[in-house]
C-alpha cells in the first residue's frame, strides 16, 4: 500500500527557488501525471520523491512514512528515466535482474521474476541482447521491465516517451496504460506533453513556476480550467482568450462586440470587471459546422484569414475584436481566405477569467 | 571514357604515393627501434663493423647472457636488480596514480565544490611544467627527507607527475557516462559506492586502462629525474642503468642494446595487451553510446 503525500515541499538551489511549497496527495494505485512547461519544477518534484534530490523544506511521505532523509534504495520505488538509463554493459536479462541481485534474491527467484516481467512486456526473445542492440521502443520496454520486476510501491516516470518518434510514442503510451491496468501500482508520471497527460492520468497536476496551478481529472482540467495558464496549456490548439469588460450583464469585447454572460456565470461577475473571455477553437464554428450548436450562443460575422484543412476538420484563423482567434470547422468544405462566415460562439462552454489574477471567475 | 581511365590512373598513382610516403614515415619512426632490437641480438664487432652489416649472419643471445650472468662472460651490471626496481616503482606509482586519478576524476566529473575550476586548471598547469625543471628542488627536498636513492622517493615523484594526467583523462570518461545510470542503480537498490563499482567503474574501464598504460609508460621510461634521484641498486631503474654501459673510453653497445630490448619489450607487450581498451579509450569522445 503506498500513497504518496507531499506537504509544503520546497526545493531551492542556493537562493534559487525551484519548487515553492507544494501540497499533493497521490492515492494508492492512482496514476498521477505532473505536467507543465520546461522549468516548472515537475521533474525536480519527481526526483525529490525518488530521493535523487535533497528536499529543502516540507515532507515527502511514501506509504505514510516520512522519507525525506531516506536514500533512493530504501524508498522501494522504481523509476523510468528519460534516456532509459539502461546499463550498457549488461544484457537485457541482467538489466532486468540487477535490482533483485542487489537485493540478494536467489538466482532461481531472479530468473523467475525476470521471466515474468519479460513476458508481460514481450521482451522474452530479447533477453540476451545488450541495450545497444535494441530499438528505441524496445529500450523503453526494458526500462519499464526493470521498474516492474522489483514489485515496488510506486513507479516514477520522468518524461519516458520524449525520446521516441510520434508513432512509437502513441504505441508506448497505450502500453504504459495497459501496464498500469495489469500491475496496479501507484504511478507518478512527468511529462510536458498534454496529450500524454490527458490520455494516461487518473488525475493531472498542472504545474507552473514551481507552483501547482490545478489538480483534477483530465476532464475536470479540460472542462474547468482554474487559470488562464491551464486553459491555454491543456487542449490543442489552445483556448482563445479575449480581453473584455463586464457591462450591463454582457461581456463587452475590446471592439464593442457584446455577448451575453453565460448563464452559469451570471452570479459571479459584477459590472466594470475586467475579464478574459476564454473559448476553445472547438466552440467557435461557422453556423452549421460545429460540434453541437444547440445550447446558448452568440453569432458574429468574421473574415477568414487562413484555413488549415486537417481532413475531418479545418482549423480557421480569423480575427475577433482585433485579436487573432482560432476556430474549427467540422465537415469537409473548402474555405477561402477573405470569405466572411457567420461564426457561432458556444457560450455554455465559454469561460471567464479575472483579468487581474488569471483565475477563473466561476467557483468550481 | 579516357577521362575516366585517366582519373582512375591518377587515383592509383595517388594511392601508391600515399603508401610510399607512409612507408617512409614509418621507416623513420621504426628503424631506430628496430636497429636497437636487432643490435641486442648480435655481437659488438658486428654492430661496430665498417661498412655496417645490415643483415646479421646469425642472431645470438650472448648479450642477454652477459648482462643476466648466464654465460661464461659476465659484466658487472646488476640488470635483474634494475629490472625489479623499475617494475616495483612503475607498478606502484601507476596503481597509486590510478587510485588518485579515479577518485579525483570522479569528483571533478560528478560533484560541485568550491574552487573546482581553479583546481582543475592548476592540475593542468602543473602538467605543463617539464619534470626536469623540478629536478633541483626535488633533489634538495629529497636529500633533506632522506628519500634520495629510495624506491619510495621515485614513486612519489612519478605519482605526482602522473596524477594530473590520470585525473584529466578519467574525468573525461566519467563525464561521458550519463548521471542517470548511477541514479538508476541507486533507485535499483545500490548505495552510491555500489553504483560506482557495479555501473560506473565498468563503463569507465577503457579510460582507466588507458590512463594506467600512460602512467606506467611514463614511469617505466623516465630517465631525467631518476638519474638524479637514484644512486645504487636499491633504486636505480632500467633507463638509468643504461648509462652503466658507458665507461670512460668505451661503450658496450651490444649490452646496452640488449638492455634497451629489456626496457622496450614489456612496454610493447603491455600496450599490445590493452590495445583494445586503449583504442576504445582514446576514441571514446567520438562515439556516443
Amino acid at each position: 500500500m503506498a500513497a504518496i503525500t507531499l506537504e509544503k515541499v520546497v526545493k531551492k538551489y542556493g537562493a534559487l527557488g525551484v519548487v515553492h511549497g507544494i501540497d499533493l496527495t497521490i492515492a494508492h494505485e492512482e496514476f498521477v501525471v505532473l505536467v507543465g512547461p520546461s522549468g516548472c519544477g515537475k521533474s525536480t518534484t519527481l526526483r525529490m520523491i525518488a530521493g535523487l534530490e535533497d528536499i529543502t523544506g516540507g515532507l515527502v511521505k511514501i506509504g505514510g512514512q516520512v522519507v525525506n532523509d531516506l536514500p533512493p534504495r530504501k524508498r522501494n520505488i522504481s523509476m523510468v528515466f528519460q534516456n532509459y538509463a539502461l546499463y550498457p554493459h549488461m544484457n537485457v536479462r541482467d538489466n532486468l535482474g540487477f535490482g533483485l541481485k542487489i537485493a540478494g534474491q536467489s538466482p532461481a527467484e531472479i530468473s523467475k521474476r525476470v521471466g515474468e516481467a519479460a513476458e508481460i512486456l514481450g521482451l522474452t526473445p530479447l533477453l540476451d541482447r545488450t541495450p545497444a542492440e535494441l530499438s528505441g521502443g524496445q529500450r523503453q520496454r526494458v526500462a519499464m521491465g526493470r521498474a516492474i520486476v522489483r514489485n515496488p510501491d510506486a513507479f516514477l516516470f520522468d518524461e519516458p516517451l520524449s525520446n521516441l518518434d510520434a508513432k512509437l510514442r502513441g504505441q508506448m503510451r497505450a502500453e504504459i496504460k495497459k501496464l498500469h491496468q495489469k500491475v496496479r501500482t501507484t504511478v507518478v508520471y512527468v511529462t510536458h506533453d498534454q496529450v500524454e497527460a490527458m490520455t494516461l492520468a487518473d488525475r493531472i497536476v498542472v504545474m507552473k513556476d514551481g507552483h501547482i496551478e490545478q489538480v483534477g481529472t483530465p476532464m475536470q482540467v479540460f472542462n474547468h480550467p482554474a487559470t488562464t495558464f491551464v486553459a491555454t496549456f491543456i487542449g490543442s490548439p489552445p483556448m482563445n482568450l479575449l480581453p473584455a469588460t463586464i457591462s450591463g450583464g454582457a461581456v463587452r469585447l475590446a471592439d464593442g462586440t457584446a455577448v451575453p454572460v453565460p448563464d452559469r456565470l451570471t452570479g459571479h461577475v459584477r459590472d466594470g470587471m475586467a475579464v478574459l473571455l476564454g473559448i476553445r477553437p472547438d466552440d467557435i464554428s461557422p453556423v452549421g459546422h460545429g460540434l453541437s450548436q444547440d445550447g446558448p450562443g452568440a453569432e458574429v460575422a468574421l473574415t477568414v484569414d487562413l484555413a488549415e484543412p486537417l481532413g475531418m476538420e479545418s482549423l480557421i484563423y480569423t480575427r475577433l475584436a482585433g485579436q487573432e482567434v482560432q476556430a474549427k470547422l467540422y465537415g469537409p468544405r473548402i474555405v477561402a481566405p477573405g470569405e466572411v462566415l457567420t461564426f457561432r460562439l458556444a457560450l455554455d462552454r465559454a469561460h471567464l477569467f479575472d483579468a487581474a489574477t488569471g483565475k477563473t471567475v466561476r467557483a468550481l | 571514357m579516357s577521362a575516366v581511365v585517366e582519373s582512375r590512373a591518377s587515383k592509383r598513382a595517388k594511392s601508391v604515393a600515399l603508401w610510399i610516403a607512409t612507408f617512409a614515415l614509418m621507416l623513420v619512426m621504426c628503424l631506430p627501434g628496430l636497429w636497437v632490437m636487432l643490435s641486442g641480438f648480435r655481437p659488438n664487432r658486428e654492430i661496430l663493423a665498417k661498412p655496417p652489416v645490415w643483415l646479421p649472419e646469425a642472431l645470438t643471445l650472448d648479450n642477454f647472457g652477459k648482462i643476466f650472468g648466464w654465460g661464461a662472460e659476465q659484466i658487472a651490471i646488476p640488470v635483474p636488480a634494475y629490472f625489479t626496481n623499475s617494475l616495483i616503482i612503475a607498478l606502484t606509482s601507476t596503481l597509486i596514480a590510478l587510485a588518485i586519478g579515479m577518485a579525483g576524476g570522479y569528483a571533478f566529473a560528478r560533484f560541485r565544490f568550491r574552487f573546482k575550476g581553479g583546481l582543475f586548471l592548476g592540475l593542468m598547469l602543473f602538467r605543463a611544467v617539464p619534470g626536469v625543471a623540478l629536478s633541483l628542488p626535488v633533489f634538495m627536498l629529497w636529500s633533506k627527507l632522506g628519500l634520495i636513492d629510495t624506491k619510495a622517493g621515485l614513486i612519489i615523484v612519478y605519482v605526482s607527475l602522473n596524477v594530473p594526467f590520470t585525473i584529466w583523462l578519467i574525468d573525461g570518461f566519467f563525464r561521458q557516462i550519463p548521471l542517470s545510470l548511477s541514479e538508476a542503480a541507486q533507485v535499483d537498490g545500490c548505495t552510491r559506492w555500489q553504483a560506482f563499482w557495479k555501473i560506473e567503474f565498468p563503463l569507465a574501464r577503457s579510460g582507466i586502462a588507458s590512463a594506467g598504460v600512460f602512467a606506467f609508460l611514463t614511469s617505466w621510461n623516465e630517465f631525467a629525474l631518476a638519474s638524479q634521484l637514484t644512486r645504487s641498486t636499491d633504486s636505480k631503474t632500467l633507463p638509468v642503468g643504461l648509462l652503466d654501459f658507458t665507461a670512460q673510453f668505451t661503450i658496450d653497445w651490444a649490452g646496452m642494446c640488449a638492455m634497451a630490448v629489456i626496457i622496450i619489450v614489456p612496454a610493447l607487450i603491455l600496450t599490445f595487451v590493452v590495445q583494445k581498451h586503449l583504442i576504445a579509450g582514446l576514441t571514446f569522445g567520438g562515439v556516443k553510446g
